[in-house]
């Protein structure tokens, strides 16, 4: 892929990512690199001059980022990720807007996967800790019953224990068979649970392997792990 | 002292006409928070809305009137509501259709609709004194009162008379339905529910597949409800004229202010606190004086804050206080 927002100047450059079933890819690279820039455009939200973006073999480069959840991508922003006002069942409700079948199924399965949500399902979303507002956000996305679901910076702003519960629920997102693929500042953590890695740097990828892979290699660490 | 006497004056002179005000002024700030909370700008053409919706039940009881319906001892108007509804839904589309969806495309700040909304006002308001002048309308038949202050005072024996309009009634029942009606859909069902994580968040409702035009054109409709309805009870207690319409504007504002844009259930506060200011800020409180202190003390003057040509400062002082002090208004609502 290359693009950048509206007409101006291009920010990714011959970008790569990919994620296959059931598999956890986590983009990682210093500031300013792209990675969430590299999110927005998969999920359509800026101009892509170059490049494609396919699900199951289908392209979807023109789709609008609606139609793209309707063909089963789910992007949890990194900030207003969920509806303040409105309660936490509410907030899982509006998630499963386009569905028209009984969605009953899905929300005990988010429940059963983050339990604290159904405790607290009637109050407000707004009111909740930072890492329970995570969970919401990530429990909104799930219930469109999406193939792919996207991640930015789930952990941003969220403590060190918070951190590595929310990573042990993604993989149990991933278990389910969903596609993860995030972006995370904890790169280290992130991509200790990662099946792929991708460090970008200005746009291009610099290094893609294995997450293990990354972390062993002396260069990544040196440049990017802070040794 | 006669701490009875002094509360029947009360109620007679400020509890039930401000209920029956603040009711009306409620169902008009309703309204003005619903487009401040999903279409993100102040609309100044409100009071026109009321009086277009207004102006088309009055042509609609004329007829039903010539015709020869009534539902006596009702006022032959709540006939003829729903073709008021009907005709104000009908104008509120049409301009959002070829006003407010342009610069909604076109991502204009709020300040340009606040603008756009006041030319939609100067239009309205053409097109009212176009259709029936603007001079004052009698519409209100049927009974006239519940009890008469006459007959308040010959069924209890006491000095001062109680008297309820039939029109006080018809508004506080008509606003609880109303009122009702509204937060059962904006919390039950999954269209009202949309709206609401759309006023919330709108980038995120577009995430979830929320259409923003489907929850635009639910909001009018609903607004032309609160307004037709507002509108037409206000007229029935008092009387139809265009210009009064466009003054309502600012004690509209002002409770959708107090109670916090955008918050429902602030905007219903808002109406009553404004509505009990106004009129308890203008009232001479002689009698009510006279009747609590001992004779040698009775007041001689009117005993009164301000004149009721006043009335309109006292809502701005409120809308101005509030902004000072707490702009997010009672309940937490946007700050414009």
């Amino acid at each position: 892929m290359t693009g950048g927002y509206g007409s101006g100047a291009d920010i990714l450059h011959n970008c790569t990512v990919a994620v296959g079933k059931g598999e956890i890819a986590v983009i990682v690279g210093p500031n300013g690199a792209g990675k969430s820039t590299a999110m927005k455009a998969i999920f359509g939200m800026l101009t892509v001059r170059s490049g494609m973006v396919n699900i199951d073999g289908e392209d979807i480069t023109n789709l609008s980022p609606q139609d793209r959840v309707a063909k089963g991508m789910a992007f949890v922003p990194q900030t207003q990720n969920i509806f303040t006002s409105l309660s936490v069942e509410e907030n899982l409700e509006m998630g499963a807007f386009l569905r028209t079948d009984d969605i009953s199924e899905t929300m005990s399965q988010v429940f059963d996967l983050f339990p604290i949500l159904k405790e607290k399902r009637r109050q407000a979303a707004g009111e909740l800790s930072g890492g329970q507002r995570q969970q919401v956000a990530v429990g909104r996305a799930l219930m469109t019953q999406p193939k792919v679901l996207m991640l930015d910076e789930p952990t941003a702003g969220v403590s060190p224990i918070v951190m590595d519960e929310l990573f042990d629920r993604i993989i149990d997102v991933a278990k389910t068979g969903i596609s993860i693929l995030m972006v995370e500042q904890n790169a280290r953590q992130a991509l200790e649970i990662a099946d792929k890695g991708y460090v970008l740097v200005q746009g291009e990828n610099r290094f893609t392997d294995t997450g293990s892979n990354l972390l062993a290699d002396p260069e990544v660490r040196k440049s990017f792990l802070g040794g | 002292m006669d701490i009875l006497h002094a509360l029947i004056v009360l109620a007679n002179f400020i509890i039930v006409p401000a209920i029956a005000y603040g009711s009306q002024l409620a169902l008009g700030a309703l309204g003005i928070t619903l487009v401040v909370g999903v279409l993100r700008f102040s609309n100044f053409a409100h009071g026109e809305t009321m009086a277009f919706g207004t102006m088309i039940v009055i042509l609609i009881t004329w007829w039903f009137t010539a015709m020869g319906l009534s539902i006596y001892p009702l006022p032959t108007a709540l006939l003829a509501l729903p073709f008021g509804v009907i005709g104000c839904i009908a104008l509120v589309l049409f301009t959002d259709k070829f006003v407010y969806k342009f610069y909604r495309k076109a991502k204009a700040t709020p300040v340009v609709l606040v603008m756009a909304s006041l030319g939609v006002t100067f239009m309205m308001n053409g097109l009212i004194r176009f259709i029936i002048g603007p001079g004052d309308q009698r519409f209100a038949d049927g009974a006239r009162f519940i009890i008469k202050a006459r007959d308040f005072k010959t069924l209890t024996g006491l000095k001062e008379g109680l008297a309820i309009k039939v029109t006080q009634c018809i508004t506080l029942v008509t606003a609880i339905i109303v009122v009702a009606a509204l937060f059962w859909f904006l919390n039950k069902t999954r269209t009202g529910k949309s709206m609401r994580a759309y006023s919330d968040n709108e980038d995120l409702a577009l995430l979830s597949g929320i259409n923003p035009e489907r929850v635009v054109t639910i909001t009018w409709i609903i607004v032309a409800i609160l307004a037709t309805v507002a509108g037409t009870l206000y007229g029935l207690d008092k009387t139809f004229k265009p210009f009064t319409y466009f003054q309502l504007l600012l004690p509209m504002f002002a409770a959708a202010v107090v109670g916090g844009l955008g918050n429902p259930v602030g905007a219903i506060v808002g109406g009553f606190v404004i509505a009990f200011s106004e009129i308890s800020f203008t009232y001479a409180y002689k009698k009510v004086f006279t009747y609590l202190l001992p004779t040698e003390w009775a007041p001689t003057s009117l005993v009164q804050l301000l004149s009721t040509d006043y009335k309109f400062a006292v809502s701005f002082s409120i809308l101005v206080l509030v902004l000072l002090f707490r702009p997010t208004g009672l309940f937490k609502g946007q700050s414009t």
